[in-house]
């Protein structure tokens, strides 16, 4: 640990041992913790404490550390990932609070997330509205020519930044309503923006939004708090986008028993 | 017919149902405002607007439009309650702590702005069409009405509070109708929001002048 000044912290963590116990926050003195740490190794520091005191460690997701996993993510003092924008919990360091702050951290709450332990939910759900449509039919022998199929310069970038979507959740986390749409119309968006994803356009907005429908998230009442939150500054108008595919995907497969939903 | 209640009963399909029955009442309200401003133009032709509206297309036309609009709103109402309770019921426990970053007043506060314009109109419907709670209600007499109407300052004060509630309701419904029904490019989301803002001011101006064109003796 570098020889600079250190912080004194209070931490309101909630702790829940699993999904089907009833949880409670707990107050943890955070002492010496360096400026220079990420918010996840300050846990981690937290967390070598309470091992050593014979205590159950706090629970929470993570991978990579380095921003692009979407592992990780809680609700620091009321805002998915904390304070900075555009930045996950594991890039949030910890120089963005003040000496002597009151922390507060809760896991996603979401009827779609359930509580697995303390800060750690179930996103399944997300990986099932991906099932239901978020791909493309390729055929699988040689490799393609590159740039066989010619892509607009406009339509690849917007599918780029619709694609930086990494599934962590801050959306549905901050939304008030709790709802999905940031995150399917991200997933909608990248693959419809593209030449190779027309095949499946209409079947996919209309799967995966009846998948996302089944798994209990809320609807979008346009608040802007999931675009705020969002660590990859996904845009509010892939929502506009998705509900266009999905408006006119619905008025083209009338007869078809589409939209009924599953796994695709 | 099986299809469209199922697209009707999606997330985005109820958010449409409330999008353009929200087109078709943004349309009456203004239309209601504008029509009201014959009041500054002497004491006869709201009277003379009031027999006109009556008898277009042989007095059919009135009866057409309160069914269009009766309809919008129960719909309007029904997606209402659809959504906030499938929003309920996706978060039933909240957070300790929650940081509003990007939401508005207005955008927090549909619901209860919603619910005061419906208890309004109401109000409003027995007040100056069927007259029950007016001091001293004529039929026909629109501008007389409108007057006595408003001289009592207590519901000048509601219909000013109904008209500002109205007005936040109004800016976030018109960008959320937009988004929700798919119009959206980015080089022109922030007029997006600048037209609703616009069109909110709009309405809640005109309406609020007409309260306050009674209370200072402007119209008489």
């Amino acid at each position: 640990m570098s020889a600079g000044k250190t912080m004194n912290l209070t931490l309101h963590v909630w702790r829940q041992p699993s999904g089907t116990s009833q949880g409670r926050f707990v107050t943890y003195p955070a002492p010496d913790i360096s400026p220079d740490m990420s918010f996840l190794e300050m846990l981690d520091v937290v967390n070598e404490r309470l091992i050593a005191k014979g205590e159950d460690p706090i629970a929470f997701d993570h991978d990579c550390r380095e921003g692009i996993c979407g592992m990780c993510g809680m609700m620091i003092n009321g805002q998915a990932h904390g304070p900075r924008r555009a930045t996950t919990a594991c890039q949030l360091h910890m120089r963005s609070f003040e000496d002597g702050d009151t922390i507060t951290i809760e896991p996603w709450r979401a009827t779609a997330f359930p509580v697995v332990k303390d800060l750690v939910v179930d996103r399944n759900a997300f990986d099932r509205i991906i099932a239901a449509g978020g791909f493309v039919s390729t055929h699988t022998g040689s490799a393609p020519d590159g740039n066989a199929i010619p892509v607009p310069k406009t339509a690849a970038d917007q599918a780029m930044d619709a694609a930086a979507c990494i599934g962590c959740g801050a959306c549905v986390a901050a939304c008030p309503n709790a709802s999905a749409m940031l995150f399917t119309s991200a997933k909608v968006s990248h693959l419809g923006l593209l030449p190779q994803g027309q095949a499946e356009r209409d079947q996919r907005v209309l799967k995966m939004v009846a998948t996302m429908d089944e798994e209990g998230f809320g609807t979008c009442t346009n608040h802007g708090e999931c675009e705020a939150a969002c660590p990859k500054e996904i845009r509010l108008e892939f929502i506009a986008r998705m509900n266009r595919d999905f408006i006119r995907a619905g008025l083209r497969n009338r007869g078809e028993r589409a939209g009924s939903g599953g796994t695709g | 017919m099986n299809w469209a209640l199922r697209f009707l009963r999606s997330s985005i399909g109820l958010k449409l149902v409330m999008a353009v029955s929200g087109v078709v009442l943004f349309g009456f309200v203004l239309v209601h405002m504008i029509g009201n401003l014959q009041v500054y133009m002497g004491p006869t032709l709201l009277d003379e607007y009031g027999v006109w509206l009556r008898a277009l297309g042989h007095g059919a036309a009135l009866w057409v439009a309160r069914g269009v609009l009766l309809a919008a709103a129960v719909a309007h109402v029904w997606s209402a309650y659809c959504l906030t309770r499938l929003n309920q019921k996706a978060r039933p426990e909240g957070y300790r702590e929650r940081m509003n970053r990007e939401s508005t007043l207005a955008s927090r506060t549909m619901r209860w702005s919603g619910v005061v314009v419906l208890v309004f109109i109401i109000y409003h419907l027995l007040h100056f069409t069927i007259g029950t709670v007016h001091p001293n209600f004529v039929h026909g007499a629109v501008h007389q009405n409108f007057v006595v109407g408003f001289r009592v300052i207590w519901v000048s004060a509601f219909y000013m509070i109904a008209t500002l509630l109205l007005g936040l309701h109004l800016y976030h419904g018109v960008w959320s109708m937009l988004q929700t029904v798919g119009l959206s490019h980015p080089r022109y989301d922030l007029m997006r929001k600048r037209a609703a803002a616009a069109f909110a001011a709009l309405v809640t101006l005109g309406n609020l002048s007409f309260p306050l064109a009674v209370l200072t003796g402007v119209v008489r």
